[in-house]
């Protein structure tokens, strides 16, 4: 029994909130948060996989295959983090033009 | 807030998520010990009801087309927002890189159009092989980028103009909404599959699934594409010559 995957799930996932609490440049903050969901893909394909399993595609035998449904739902997971990092960067371009920086920090310093 | 406030406070929570994580994974079952019914009845199933040799499409197009149908919406929202964000952007000055060299052009040109035929290809047999609409959709949004990269923003923009692409993204969505109720109508319930299952392996199989796919495609295809046009239209510069609204006069 092994339960590395999960790890390398929980410290992407980790190591990904701390790239975006400590960043200093939105367009980073954007890719800390892709590492983040990237920790969820490697959790739900983790928990899909059977010993011995392959690809659930049936052609032309049929065989010891992993858990199909939540192969589908990576693939939900990956259109949500494009569409996610999308709005942050068109976001972080607004920011940009309105402050002049894509610091954090300084932009709350321009507002305040 | 100060920083090193944050981080403190980031410090406390993290830790305390840390150890939530830990105790949540050590209850799971151990990496490959896999036990749950639902990913084994449909591996078992999906291929004799619907045909399809790939059961992960047959979970999007089909037993899970509801939340494919939501998750459609997600990217066209997410499109309209970014256009939304960016609309006020367009006139802004920003170099024009513009790509001189003819052997990489002419390497993109053929690259681009591999590129495509691949893309078409991943879509067309995404429930026969691994693949599918929204993996087809996104590398044909590919190749038209890759246009970009070794062509120029002009190309770009002659090849994918902005209502056409934009009415294909409805049309994709729309198609998909549209054919959930086709099923209410030919199957008895929202996205039932109202069509004939054909023939195990071959194109013509999987009922409506092929339909939905190829909607999916249009749909994640022209959403890219929009997505790369309003990052882009940030960064052209409009020249005496040629705006990127009104093409060459």
């Amino acid at each position: 029994m092994s339960y590395l995957p999960y790890a390398l799930a929980a410290w992407l996932f980790v190591v990904g909130l701390y790239g975006v609490v400590s960043s200093r440049n939105l367009i980073h903050l954007a890719v800390c948060l892709t590492v983040m969901q990237s920790g969820t893909y490697v959790l739900l394909l983790a928990i899909g996989y059977k010993n011995g399993g392959a690809a659930p595609i049936f052609r032309p035998t049929r065989h010891k295959a992993v858990d199909p449904v939540v192969q589908a739902l990576t693939l939900t997971d990956i259109v949500v983090s494009v569409t996610v990092v999308a709005l942050i960067l068109a976001l972080a371009l607004g920011a940009h033009k309105e402050s002049g920086s894509v610091n954090p920090d300084e932009i709350a310093d321009f507002s305040g | 807030m100060t920083r090193q406030i944050r981080l403190g406070v980031f410090t406390v929570a993290g830790c305390g998520l840390a150890a939530f994580l830990l105790w949540g994974l050590a209850g799971l079952p151990g990496f490959g010990h896999y036990h749950w019914p639902y990913g084994n009845v449909l591996n078992q199933v999906a291929p004799n009801e619907r045909h399809t040799s790939n059961v992960v499409g047959a979970v999007v197009f089909d037993y899970r087309g509801f939340d494919t149908l939501g998750e459609e919406f997600i990217l066209f929202s997410a499109v309209v927002g970014v256009s939304l964000l960016l609309r006020k952007d367009r006139e802004e000055a920003a170099p024009a890189d513009r790509v001189r060299s003819d052997p990489i052009m002419a390497t993109g040109a053929v690259a681009a159009a591999l590129l495509f035929v691949l893309g078409l290809w991943v879509v067309a047999f995404g429930y026969v092989t691994p693949g599918g609409g929204f993996q087809g959709g996104v590398v044909l949004a590919g190749a038209f980028l890759l246009v970009y990269l070794t062509g120029g923003y002009r190309e770009y923009h002659a090849l994918t103009p902005h209502s056409p692409v934009e009415m294909a993204e409805a049309i994709g969505a729309g198609a998909f909404a549209i054919l959930g109720f086709a099923g209410i109508a030919y199957a008895g319930s929202y996205l039932g599959n109202f069509l004939g299952i054909g023939d195990a392996g071959s194109l013509y199989s999987g009922g409506s699934i092929p339909l939905l796919n190829w909607a999916t495609a249009v749909e994640v295809c022209a959403a890219m594409i929009l997505l790369f046009s309003e990052f882009l239209k940030t960064y052209v510069i409009p020249t005496d010559d040629w705006r990127p609204e009104l093409g060459p006069r």
